[in-house]
């Protein structure tokens, strides 16, 4: 029996998500929507911190390209969604094998620094160049038009159909995020991540699959920004902005980042107590500065690592991988 | 034409002994605690407004406030570092930086309970306030004083560091930690020594910011942690002297940029820390490693 649990659970899991797009109502479906669009970017943004070990603080700008790739396509040449969002995945991916090339020639406080740099670079030039991304109004009137697959459309104008879209995606990245972590590409990661001289000495280029898993990360950042800004139907310059590039950062925190599920937790969590504690006061930052101090202080396996460690009832291994290095 | 550079000059270097006042603290901490410190600009933000409210209990006496208003954010940072940064020295770097930035989203929302979201008017300064004829434009006297103070604040920084026992301790618990610690230096005690130092210096610039500013607001340290690190980044991470020159070259740049080419000055900035992070990690001034 015990061995089914894991199909059972995810089971459940898949007929509740479909629930919500069913029966839930417009305001459920539509958080429900942000929820899934951040997973994206933390699922993929934790291929590159909890696996490789790197901390971006740039990813935001891979975001925004997505968006704005996607907006622009939509403006001036079409409104096919599918179109859209493989313009918007090629262009974070484009930006991130460029600005990526540079970056991983260095780690640790430098990389961050280095990453920070090119992203702030793009926001600045999402921010000054007005004529073509609208400047600091940001692109307004991207709209969601049917997807036409040949012989079927699909409209995704209402919100609940644009939602099993969204959850498509999401469960489409987490399959291919499972399988990268699963593969000998994620094992050499892992290995980057706890001792980099060795994987060298293996004969691997360790420069080359830092810029691959940069790359990845990026291009699921795309995919997030490019359905988010369908969501919205609109964008803006602060999507590029460095503070949210500390958002997948902190949700894959939040979640645990050296588990598989720890983003999709924190996703779930940081949307949520947001929404919550908003609905009783306007200082929501507060308490969940807060929360941060709990998570790094005390609970540094996150969410997720800290729930697994109780049900095991021993000093788990993932909390203890998670703290020191 | 001549007049105009030497008053893009002179907005530059005023701008750039700001950053400085920022960043020597942020440099300082860096360089001894190995900590790259995400709150210093919440520092420099309480210091601000710690300032400001003080000026109202002191008779509105300025320098009373700016005496008095950086030792409460001291407190701050003797409780931030003792009570939580200590005990993540040896954790890996995301959680060093995010346990700062955790108090940068604490501290932005307590200043906003406390004082209110909207901006403050700030006062001007008796004796500093107006402006001065120079080549036939007017330039504020406060600017000409933020000039002469940020020198001051270096060379006072490098007589503490090179001329005192402090200063040697200081040195060699940020060479070798062990090695200090082994010939009786108490090394947590004086990093967090250094730390509320390096508090200190940042809520001084919060304290100076607020008749150059001009209006507090809540996101005040935001603004300039970025620009902070672009200059200690720039000087290289650790090193005083190059944090002291990246102000000025960072200042003048961003001064030169918004007087002729406005579209690309913030561009400039950080394709500047890229190309330098890229050619010299160390820094411009920073010895490698």
């Amino acid at each position: 029996m015990k061995r089914f649990w894991p199909y059972i659970c995810v089971a459940l899991i898949l007929a509740g998500l479909m629930a919500i797009g069913l029966f839930a109502g417009r305001f459920v479906v539509y958080m429900s929507m942000r929820v899934l669009i951040l997973s994206i970017f933390a699922l993929g943004y934790n291929l590159l911190l909890g696996r490789t070990g790197l901390l971006s603080f740039g990813h935001a700008a891979f975001y925004a390209g997505g968006a704005y790739g996607l907006g622009l396509l939509s403006i001036h040449v079409t409104t096919n969604p599918l179109l859209g969002i493989m313009a918007g995945m090629g262009l974070a991916c484009i930006m991130a094998l460029v600005i990526g090339f540079f970056c991983v020639r260095h780690t640790e406080i430098y990389f961050a620094m280095l990453t920070l740099a090119f992203g702030m670079m793009v926001f600045s030039l999402i921010w000054n160049l007005r004529e073509v991304t609208g400047g600091d109004d940001g692109l307004v009137g991207i709209v969601r038009a049917p997807i036409s697959l040949g012989i079927a459309t699909f409209s995704i104008s209402e919100t609940s159909h644009y939602y099993f879209f969204v959850l498509f995606c999401f469960l489409l990245t987490v399959v291919l995020v499972y399988l990268i972590r699963k593969s000998p590409f994620g094992l050499v990661l892992s290995g980057i991540r706890e001792n980099d001289r060795r994987v060298e000495f293996a004969g691997l280029s360790v420069r080359n699959y830092r810029l691959a898993a940069f790359v990845i990360s990026g291009s699921f950042a795309g995919l997030a920004g490019a359905l988010g800004a369908l969501l919205e139907s609109y964008t803006n310059p602060f999507s590029a902005h460095w503070s949210h590039s500390a958002e997948p950062i902190l949700v894959s925190l939040i979640g645990g980042i050296q588990t598989f599920t720890g983003p999709i937790v924190g996703s779930i969590i940081f949307i949520g107590f947001r929404e919550i504690i908003e609905r009783f006061t306007q200082n929501w930052m507060l308490w969940f500065g807060l929360i941060l101090l709990v998570i790094i202080m005390g609970l540094r396996g996150g969410v997720v690592g800290g729930v697994a460690q109780l049900f095991r009832g021993e000093k788990s291994h993932v909390a203890a991988s998670g703290g020191a290095r | 034409m001549l007049e105009s550079i030497v008053h893009v000059c002179l907005a530059g270097l005023s701008t750039g002994m700001f950053i400085w006042l920022v960043a020597s603290g942020l440099t300082l901490i860096f360089g001894v605690l190995g900590v790259l410190n995400f709150a210093h600009g919440s520092f420099y933000m309480l210091g601000a407004y710690f300032c400001y409210t003080l000026l109202g209990f002191l008779g509105h006496n300025f320098w009373l406030g700016l005496l008095f208003g950086p030792l409460c954010v001291c407190v701050v940072g003797f409780v931030v570092e003792r009570y939580f940064l200590r005990y993540v020295y040896h954790l890996a770097l995301p959680y060093q930086l995010l346990l700062t930035f955790a108090f940068v989203l604490l501290f932005d929302d307590l200043v906003k309970v406390i004082w209110g979201g909207g901006s403050i008017g700030s006062p001007t300064v008796p004796g500093l306030s107006g402006s001065i004829p120079i080549l036939g434009r007017n330039f504020p006297v406060y600017n000409l004083f933020i000039i002469g103070v940020g020198p001051l604040v270096a060379v006072g920084m490098w007589a503490l560091l090179e001329k005192t026992w402090w200063g040697r301790t200081i040195r060699a618990a940020s060479s070798d930690r062990e090695m200090a610690s082994a010939i009786g230096v108490r090394v947590p005690a004086l990093f967090t020594a250094v730390f509320v130092f390096g508090t200190w210096l940042g809520a001084m610039g919060g304290g100076l910011a607020v008749p150059y500013v001009g209006l507090l607001t809540p996101g005040m340290g935001e603004a300039i942690i970025i620009d902070a690190f672009v200059v200690a980044v720039i000087g290289g991470l650790g090193s005083l002297k190059g944090a002291f020159l990246g102000a000025l070259i960072i200042g003048l740049l961003s001064s030169f940029g918004t007087r002729f080419i406005p579209t690309f000055d913030m561009f400039l900035t950080f394709i500047l820390m890229a190309a330098v992070l890229l050619w010299r990690p160390q820094g411009l001034f920073g010895e490698a490693a």
